[in-house]
């Protein structure tokens, strides 16, 4: 990755599961690694349990805050099919790290829609650079589920060129004093993940 | 210093700056956390939510006329409530800057309709700025503050989503502080106007309309960028982000100032350039404008004005343009997919008003809020939804048009303070029969939990009288008064039955605090038996998504669980539970 040519990240899964933090960690580590940063976020009603995507982009200038489809050099997802969904936003070279974890939406529950049963091979097809393991997993051995996003953050640097020393100041500085050291770990059992 | 910033942050940035005191406004997406932002500036800014944009206007505006810099903020719908006093404060003009935001939402991420804020501005004859990224929404303010306080006009700095909800840098500057006395000037003439003053208002309106295309020639906000000079594009707001990444080449000018037009800047493009193009997200404002100039222009022929534009989609536009082929992507991994559209969360006490309501062949007329969720299936419980507050008069309106059902209009507590008290006068007055049904949340959620008249606390966190909804019903004439706590499904269906088969208009409150505020369970966490469960599905009515069904007998995740209890109200085999160990 030079200088020259625009990052661009994606975090997308279900409202709540926390993929806002995983975007500004990594807005924040451009950010120490002196690069220009955008992000985009989404608010009000599109949060509230629905599919969400943060974006994230930095190199020496940025134009779009949004990550135009087709050319994410990572994309991260706390859900499984919510990954699907925007597997579009992926480069075709790009890293996809995506946690093992499904959340069955409403319309799934209520009948009017079915869960797909090829999840795995879906997304084997859909990204040739996968990463799949359940984060929340990971992160329930560590002590706390909610460290899930950061696990996901972890592996997901493995695609970014950012220097680690970036990545855990801007996780220091995002966190709370007393979940430093768990969301610290986090990362580095994400980061040692292949 | 420079700091990763929000546009909504940077635009309350643009506010200390500026030396604004007073700073008003009514929660809404994507608006909102300008406000939140401008409220941490204490000991500087007086800072109020208001009821409604109407109230939040005019507060600012007399804070204006006396003299101090002051703001509104509000989403685009927000301003047609504010309409009234928009369109009289650009005849009385203002004397401290008084600079209204207005955030507009292409693609309607989260509002009912996408209507664009610069036809106001031409509407009111008042000038508007358009900020494209979080640097110039800072610096754009501070525009707008120093043009209005200038020219004596109101000023309008419009965002949209992607420049409110986008973080990019942004260079930090010192507080410039007003040196005046507040006090408004003894002069009716000047401030009041009966139609005899008014009509010299009404030239001086034109005059300075004239004045400020002036400004917008010479501003820095306006700028064109000459590049190859085949193609010009004429843009604005988070556009232009969008065509420099599509048409790197292009030459482009870049409105900022963007009305009153600065016809001999957009001449002097035109003429520079083979062929023009012009890029704007929402109405042809620019489009209409170029071609009345007799400029021969490309525009809404290969970009769309419904939605909001993304490089993705003005790659389409280009390859359109060029006589070739957009680029496709392969979208065939997200075919068949279960939609995941927002819904009510765990543990919502609107769920249980919504569920107890759909034993009932009533019409529900909505409003804007949360609970507009609940027109989704499986709650399916509203019929329509028109505006803020609409819920109590359209209740009227059915009853009135001689609907053949019982009719139940239904609002929040922060949409009550709004506009819902005058439908609910409209009602006794009127000898109406409707029930309606006010969410009491305690908050106003959707936007992100804002206080508001009835919580006991203002934006700053001090503590102030918390105004009765149930009180201001009975003000209002409602004889009929009755409070439920809608975790309480018997409770909440025997109210509801009981009011519906009044012969007379009656008020129920449902009151429990929304629990995404609280950040806290309502109860223990609750499990399914899958041994005693009959697989009968009557939980999954409820449409709550903690309750997963995709095989034999439902289950509780228990990571999104809130522990209301509602499902094990409604279960008839006593199958749910609280969790052991929870």
């Amino acid at each position: 990755m030079s200088t020259g040519k625009t990052t661009s990240v994606v975090f997308v899964g279900v409202g709540g599961q926390g993929i806002l933090l995983a975007s500004t960690v990594t807005a924040k580590a451009a950010m120490l690694a002196g690069f220009e940063v955008k992000t985009n976020e989404v608010h009000g009603m599109a949060q509230r349990g629905g599919s969400v995507i943060a974006h994230v982009r930095y190199g020496a200038e940025v134009f779009s805050p949004t990550v135009p489809e087709g050319t994410a050099d990572a994309l991260g997802s706390l859900e499984e099919i919510e990954a699907l969904r925007y597997a579009h936003y992926a480069a075709p070279s790009g890293l996809a790290v995506v946690s093992a974890t499904s959340v069955v939406p409403v319309t799934v529950s209520s009948g009017a829609a079915t869960y797909p049963k090829d999840v795995a091979d879906r997304l084997r097809k859909a990204f040739p650079r996968l990463v799949y393991f359940d984060a929340g997993k990971k992160a329930v051995e560590l002590g706390n589920i909610r460290a899930a996003n950061i696990v996901l953050l972890g592996a997901l640097s493995r695609g970014l060129a950012l220097p680690t020393e970036a990545w855990e100041a801007a996780i220091a500085s995002s966190v709370k004093e007393k979940q430093r050291d768990l969301n610290l770990r986090a990362f580095e059992i994400g980061r040692n993940i292949k | 210093m420079r700091e990763l910033l929000s546009g909504n942050e940077a635009i309350a940035r643009g506010a200390y700056e500026s030396g604004v005191t007073v700073a008003t406004g009514y929660p809404g997406t994507p608006s909102t956390e300008i406000l939140e932002n401008v409220a941490r500036y204490k000991s500087q800014i007086y800072s109020e939510w208001s009821p409604n944009e109407k109230v939040a206007f005019e507060v600012a505006a007399a804070a204006s006329s006396a003299g101090a810099r002051s703001m509104v903020t509000m989403k685009h719908v927000g301003l047609n409530v504010a309409a009234d006093p928009l369109m009289t404060l650009s005849y009385l003009g203002v004397e401290g800057g008084f600079v209204a935001c207005v955030a507009d939402d292409p693609g309607m991420h989260s509002s009912q309709n996408e209507q664009d804020t610069r036809q106001y501005a031409r509407f009111a004859k008042i000038p508007i700025f358009e900020p494209a990224d979080s640097q110039e929404a800072k610096e754009f303010f501070g525009l707008a503050m120093e043009v209005s306080e200038r020219y004596k006009t109101p000023a309008i700095l419009r965002s949209t989503t992607r420049v409110s909800h986008s973080k990019s840098l942004v260079e930090l500057g010192e507080r410039r502080a007003a040196d005046r006395v507040i006090g408004i000037e003894k002069n009716p003439p000047r401030f009041v106007p009966i139609p005899v003053w008014g009509r010299v208002m009404r030239k001086k309106v034109t005059d300075r309309l004239v004045s400020l295309a002036e400004e917008a020639e010479r501003s820095a906000a306006n700028r064109i960028e000459r590049r190859d000079l085949s193609l010009g594009i004429i843009t604005s707001s988070i556009a232009y982000q969008y065509v420099r990444e599509v048409w790197p080449e292009a030459s482009v000018l870049k409105l900022g100032f963007s009305y009153p037009f600065p016809d001999r800047l957009i001449r002097e493009f035109a003429d520079g350039v083979d062929e023009v193009l012009v890029v704007e997200e929402l109405d042809d404002f620019i489009e209409e404008h170029v071609r009345s100039l007799s400029i021969d222009c490309q525009g809404r022929k290969f970009v769309s004005g419904i939605g909001e534009l993304s490089v993705t989609r003005l790659r389409g536009s280009r390859a359109m343009m060029e006589g070739q082929k957009p680029e496709a992507l392969d979208m065939s991994f997200a075919e068949g997919l279960p939609a995941r559209p927002p819904v009510l969360c765990p543990g919502c006490p609107h769920r249980g008003v919504f569920y107890a309501l759909g034993k009932h062949d009533v019409v529900v007329a909505g409003d804007i809020g949360c609970y507009s969720l609940a027109a989704f299936k499986p709650l399916d419980r509203m019929d329509i939804i028109l505006c803020m507050g609409g819920g109590v008069s359209m209740a009227h309106g059915f009853d009135k048009a001689g609907d053949r059902r019982k009719v139940v209009g239904v609002v929040g507590d922060s949409t009550f303070f709004h506009s819902g008290i005058t439908g609910l006068i409209d009602i006794v007055y009127n000898r109406g029969r409707s029930t309606i049904i006010v969410l009491d949340n305690r908050t106003t959620a959707m936007t992100g939990h804002q206080d508001h008249p009835g919580t006991g606390r203002t934006i700053g966190g001090e503590a102030t009288k918390a105004i009765s909804i149930q009180e201001i019903g009975r003000a209002c004439g409602i004889d009929r008064v009755t409070t439920v706590n809608p975790y309480d499904l018997e409770e909440t269906e025997a109210a509801i039955a009981e009011e519906l088969a009044a012969n007379e208009p009656s008020l129920i409150v449902s009151i429990a605090p929304c629990p995404l505020r609280e950040r806290r369970l309502v109860g223990p966490i609750r499990a399914i038996d899958a041994d005693i469960c009959k697989g009968c599905k009557k939980c999954l009515a409820l449409g709550c998504p903690a309750i997963e069904f995709d095989g034999e007998v439902p289950r509780i995740n228990v990571h999104l669980c809130g522990g209301c209890g509602l499902c094990e109200e409604v279960c008839p085999h006593d199958a749910i539970s609280p969790k052991e160990g929870k």
